[in-house]
């Protein structure tokens, strides 16, 4: 019995028709040419998330971007002028790695007036110039105006920092599209309380956001976390979205969330009933602009018992809004077809009290718990995918935004290689 | 020398759980054992409503020692709370190799 209504169709994988209802086919998470192929035909051309603009709070201020799934470096700069650039991480003269700490391959952030090579102390300005060449009359006629930085599309929307590696791509914004534009306005700056954590998995980036972009797996997967009762109430319920939607290359889910605050308190857990937070966030509201009423991309069901969207910005990037008001984004990078790095932020309007510090601390420790939940399961899945025992998986109408997820990867690869076959 | 107010003194003998960091107090929760973490939680889950009211006395951004410790403590709680109230386990079940770094976070 459906709790909340489908489209006409009937089901919301009907409803976008492109999608098809067939098994779908994992060769795309664990063949390794189809990974080389991801490479170029997906993360050299799309816009990618590497940093929220308050870590560049001055002109000057900078940080740098390890990218093997691009096989780059970057340096991410605001310049004299306020205007965030992004470059190749690489010295002109003879390709020293030009902003790094101790450790080479280790990231860094800073504020300086200008990059100096630790080599031979060449310099570059903000905007990406040459700017000094040591002992330059040894030099052949050096014109310093051909050697400056390589430089990388950046633009920022909302204060998210993104890079495109195609000179030629669309705008930020017109890639971001409908839900970009529906998204505005949201109070993003205020929520500048942060908890970054990073994981290893071994499994295809994929498979992690098949992970997340589901909740069909709640119940059973997460059963522990509720109080018995719930648990047995949410095993036989199962979980049902209150919205799907398609915006290819992007989707979005959209749920219900009874837990902030929960409607009987004898369903949570007793130190979420002392300190008033869970999951979910802290069931007290921060008192910003902006919450009230929501852009209207968020909860586009108009749903009472709204919890959290979840927005899959295509590749890989997932931007989480919570009905208590406060953000997650989640980012997967690729490192090979079987491993990436998961990096999760949690974004949180800064507390004013001990009490709602420790609310924020809850929300936080009970999202660790829960990913490496989800995170375990990840390698056990890529083993057995590789297995090739089995190849083709049927989804349900709630695993929508994975068939459109694989779907986009593997009409982006093919259009790529046909491009590519025709030139 | 005491670590905590003298409001919750009550509390000194878990002293070793005021500890600043996410990694220092997951690391503490995985070297302890069920009873270990059960007497603690026994201890401050009754005093975590006065420590909230305590502590809210004072600007956030500029606690006094004591009363930073004494939120250390109750973040240590925090941490245990999970094994305690559902796991019955220091470690996430099912969780295995899985492992999370939490690489930028707010310290008190
Ligand atoms: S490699 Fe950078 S100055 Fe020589
Ligand atoms: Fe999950």
């Amino acid at each position: 019995m459906a709790h909340f209504k489908k489209p006409e169709a009937g089901s919301w994988t009907e409803h976008f028709s492109t999608l098809g209802t067939e098994p779908v086919d994992y060769t795309d998470s664990i063949d390794p040419e189809f990974y080389e192929a991801e490479r170029e035909a997906i993360f050299k051309k799309t816009w990618l998330h590497v940093g929220r603009i308050e870590r560049l709070p001055k002109k000057g201020s900078y940080f740098t971007r390890e990218l093997p799934v691009v096989n780059t470096s970057l340096i991410i700069v605001k310049g004299k002028d306020e205007v965030v650039r992004a470059f190749h991480n690489v010295c002109r003269h003879r390709g020293n790695k030009l902003v790094w700490d101790d450790f080479p391959n280790e990231e860094t952030s800073g504020t300086c007036r200008q990059f100096t090579c630790k080599y031979h102390a060449w310099r570059y300005d903000l905007t990406g110039d040459l700017s000094y060449v040591q002992q330059e009359g040894e030099f052949f006629d050096l014109d310093k105006n051909q050697y400056g930085l390589k430089s990388v599309r950046c633009e920022v929307w909302e204060g998210f920092v993104f890079i495109n590696l195609d000179p030629d791509a669309e705008s930020l914004e017109d890639y971001l599209g409908e839900y970009g534009k529906g998204i505005k306005g949201y109070p993003f700056h205020e929520m500048t309380e942060v908890y970054s954590y990073r994981a290893e998995i071994g499994s295809n980036w994929k498979l992690f956001i098949d992970a997340f972009a589901e909740f069909y797996h709640a119940p059973v997967l997460h059963q522990k976390q509720a109080v018995k009762d719930e648990a047995d109430k949410l095993m036989k319920v199962g979980f049902e979205a209150l919205h799907y939607d398609l915006q290819s290359p992007h989707s979005m889910i959209s749920s219900w969330g009874g837990m902030a605050p929960p409607k009987d308190l004898s369903m949570v857990k007793p130190i979420e009933r002392i300190l008033r937070s869970g999951l979910f966030g802290p069931w007290d509201r921060p008192d910003i602009e902006g919450l009230e009423p929501l852009p209207p991309a968020i909860n586009p069901a108009g749903a009472v018992p709204w919890g959290v969207d979840e927005f899959e910005f295509f590749p890989n990037m997932s931007l989480l809004f919570w009905a208590p008001g406060w953000v997650i984004t989640y980012q997967y990078w690729p490192t090979a077809v079987n491993k990436h790095i998961f990096e999760a932020n949690l974004y949180f309007v800064p507390p004013k009290t001990v009490r709602e510090r420790l609310a924020q601390e809850l929300a936080a420790v009970t999202f660790k718990e829960y990913a490496l939940q989800d995170a375990n399961t990840l390698e056990a899945t890529q083993k057995m995918l590789e297995t090739r025992t089995v190849t083709d998986f049927p989804l349900c109408d709630q695993e929508i935004l994975l068939r459109h997820l694989h779907k986009m990867a593997v009409d982006h690869v093919k259009e790529y290689q046909d491009a590519k076959a025709a030139s | 020398m005491p670590k905590l107010p003298a409001e919750f003194a009550d509390l000194e003998k878990f002293s070793d759980w005021c500890l600043p960091t996410e990694a220092e107090r997951y690391a503490k929760r995985l070297d302890s054992t069920m009873a270990q973490m059960q007497e603690l939680y026994d201890a401050t889950m009754p005093r975590l409503e006065d420590a909230c009211a305590f502590g809210d006395k004072f600007p956030l951004d500029d606690l006094p020692e004591d009363v930073r410790s004494l939120i250390h403590l109750m973040q240590s709680l925090v941490m245990v709370s999970f094994p305690v109230e559902v796991w019955k386990q220091p470690r996430v079940p099912d969780s295995g190799a899985a492992w999370a770094e939490l690489y930028v976070e707010p310290v008190v």
